[in-house]
């Protein structure tokens, strides 16, 4: 073999060695700036001091432990999410344009979030720390299922991609003229934190939120990396990877089942963040080619790294006060989104 | 051998097939022919198991293939379909190794990286190996979709005979590349553990390289046999409503059909 295809083989690898820095880089950053900047030294003492089983002792400590360090981690996790979910999505719509909730989850979730600040107040329901997170969830997963089961031919039960993407758009627009309706007809208040909800929010993070969305966002990105060689065999058809041996319905199936899970658990704790799966698979694709085999681990990588930068940006533009995410992504994805494309060398 | 049985296939209530039987002997180039519309491609793909027929089973070896799973069949079975595009670019080479991965669990091992090599040599796209799939020619994606299929049966398999389908392959290819490619297939045919079944449109490169011709008709199988006993007078008539004459040019073997 040419030691040019050599080359063109391994293209991936040292580029996670640089994202894999590039993460740990930016979590430190996110961890050390904010509303109030930490020393080295405050961040060395408070995480000893809890590591020991103890609290740390002054309040910028446990301010440091309590809301800065989950904040920083559950960040990264659902940056991941949005990552690995937005590569989940492309490769199995076989399309480039494609965002994580574009089956109907994250306006799924919206929907169930809203009905939740709406009706939640009004019927008194118990508000828990994880009542938010349930209904968004359950939204998301509701929309989703109802979105493949609409997709689905009757004849053969096989959902085609076409349908899939008409029918998430249907249902998309669905949920969000009912959001829009109950931000109508809410009080102040609560349709105030509907629009926050829908702008993303981080500052919810608690260390149980950490726990469950780090695992299911861990879990997740290991179990789809297992289906890599098989999306890459998707990506030239539905009838030709069947003939290279994938069983596409079920590959569907688990696909679609993993991005629902982890991107509607992100979502649930954080609102709906746009942009960063959509950019993320494309920056990747450019960087180190398509193979999914690479894409996935990566794109777990940068998507925490993107958003965790993004969270920087958020609480330190306009300090004390704090900036919705979802539009930090946005405002610095869409012109870095738009140069790249931009470039002549990627073609699709 | 493969044995097509009473195969009906219909969609939106049409039979595409109906009622078509046929057998597929090892070490012979097998090619069907027929008008647009006669289910060609159809038989193709219930014969590769891609599509299940309503009525009917396909065998391979005497086994039903209805409950063989998709990568054990993958082992053995490859099939080049028409004008494969891809949805994001990637790497020539990376595509023909494609066609290994029913061979191996996550990344390729040193007989997979050779077989791709070889494969590729073969078809003379060994210098197109880093140049991403979308940019080129029609042409020389069909050239990488014939090495990326071949590599998929390059080797004897232990799953049994190794089967090849052609769903129209000369599609995009210069004259040159087409008597090329149906010389090197019929090299690859004549292995004693290799079957391979053929969709032309050329009547005249179907008689001239087919060890055995399927003529199709309206999803019905109208002739099937040596290239003497189908591309009769009435055959061609009834099949394409064309008639021809006979030429022999020298130096060429097998006869060629002029059509009026």
């Amino acid at each position: 073999m040419t030691p040019a295809a050599r080359e063109n083989r391994s293209a991936g690898r040292p580029w996670l060695v640089v994202l894999t820095v590039a993460l740990v880089a930016t979590v430190l950053a996110s961890i050390r700036f904010g509303a109030i900047d930490f020393t080295l030294h405050d961040m060395w003492s408070s995480t000893v001091a809890v590591l020991r089983g103890g609290t740390p002792a002054t309040l910028d400590g446990r301010i440091f432990t309590e809301l800065r360090l989950p904040r920083a981690v559950l960040c990264m996790f659902v940056g991941a999410s949005l990552g690995v979910g937005g590569t989940l999505m492309q490769a199995l719509f076989r399309n480039p344009i494609v965002e994580p909730g574009r089956g109907g989850t994250s306006s799924g979730a919206a929907l169930g979030a809203s009905l939740y600040f709406v009706l939640g107040a009004a019927l008194h329901i118990d508000q828990t720390v994880w009542s938010l997170p349930a209904a968004a969830c359950a939204g998301g997963i509701l929309s989703t299922w109802l979105v493949f089961g609409l997709a689905r031919n009757g004849a053969d039960g096989r959902a085609s991609i076409v349908m899939l993407l008409l029918t998430g758009l249907a249902v998309n627009a669905l949920c969000l003229s009912g959001i829009g309706f109950l931000s109508y007809i809410a009080r102040d208040p609560q349709a105030r934190s509907i629009v926050f909800w829908n702008l993303g929010t981080l500052s919810g993070a608690n260390w149980r939120a950490v726990e469950f969305v780090g695992a299911v966002t861990s879990l997740g990105t290991l179990a789809a990396m297992r289906y890599a060689k098989q999306l890459n065999a998707l990506m030239i058809g539905e009838d030709e990877a069947t003939y290279l041996g994938v069983n596409v319905g079920r590959l569907k199936f688990i696909v679609l089942a993993i991005n629902v899970a982890i991107v509607a658990v992100a979502t649930a704790f954080t609102g709906v963040i746009g942009f960063v799966g959509l950019i993320v698979p494309h920056i990747l694709r450019m960087l180190g080619g398509a193979d999914n085999r690479f894409l996935i681990l990566a794109s777990a990588l940068m998507g925490g790294t993107l958003l965790s930068l993004a969270d920087v940006v958020a609480r330190v533009a306009l300090r004390p006060a704090e900036l919705p995410i979802g539009i930090v992504t946005s405002v610095v994805g869409v012109p870095v989104f738009l140069s790249l494309l931009r470039r002549r060398r990627y073609i699709f | 051998m493969i044995a097509v049985e009473g195969v009906t296939y219909r969609v939106a209530g049409r039979d595409l097939l109906a009622d078509v039987s046929a057998d597929f002997a090892p070490g012979l180039l097998h090619l069907i022919i027929g008008a647009n519309g006669a289910g060609k491609s159809t038989l193709v793909k219930v014969a590769s198991r891609l599509l299940r027929p309503h009525r009917g089973r396909v065998s391979y070896g005497g086994v039903d293939v209805a409950s063989a799973t998709e990568v054990s069949l993958a082992r053995h079975r490859a099939v080049l379909s028409q004008a494969i595009e891809l949805a994001f670019p990637l790497a020539v080479r990376d595509v023909v190794m494609m066609g290994r991965y029913p061979h191996f669990h996550t990344h390729p091992g040193p007989d997979d990286h050779a077989i791709v090599d070889d494969a590729m040599r073969y078809f003379d796209v060994g210098d197109l190996a880093t140049r991403d799939y979308p940019t080129l020619s029609g042409g020389e994606k069909q050239r990488v979709n014939f090495a990326r299929v071949l590599a998929q049966v390059w080797r004897p398999s232990p799953a049994g005979t190794r089967v090849l389908f052609l769903d129209e392959p000369l599609t995009f290819l210069d004259v040159g590349h087409q008597l090329d490619f149906m010389k090197k297939i019929r090299t690859f045919a004549a292995q004693d553990d290799v079957i391979v079944i053929g969709v032309v449109h050329d009547l005249n490169l179907a008689a001239r390289f087919a060890d055995r011709l399927l003529l199709l008709h309206h999803g019905a199988v109208l002739a099937a046999g040596a290239r003497a006993d189908v591309l009769t007078a009435a055959h061609v008539r009834t099949a394409f409503g064309v008639g021809f004459v006979t030429a022999v040019a020298p130096g060429i073997d097998g006869t060629h059909l002029i059509f009026d």
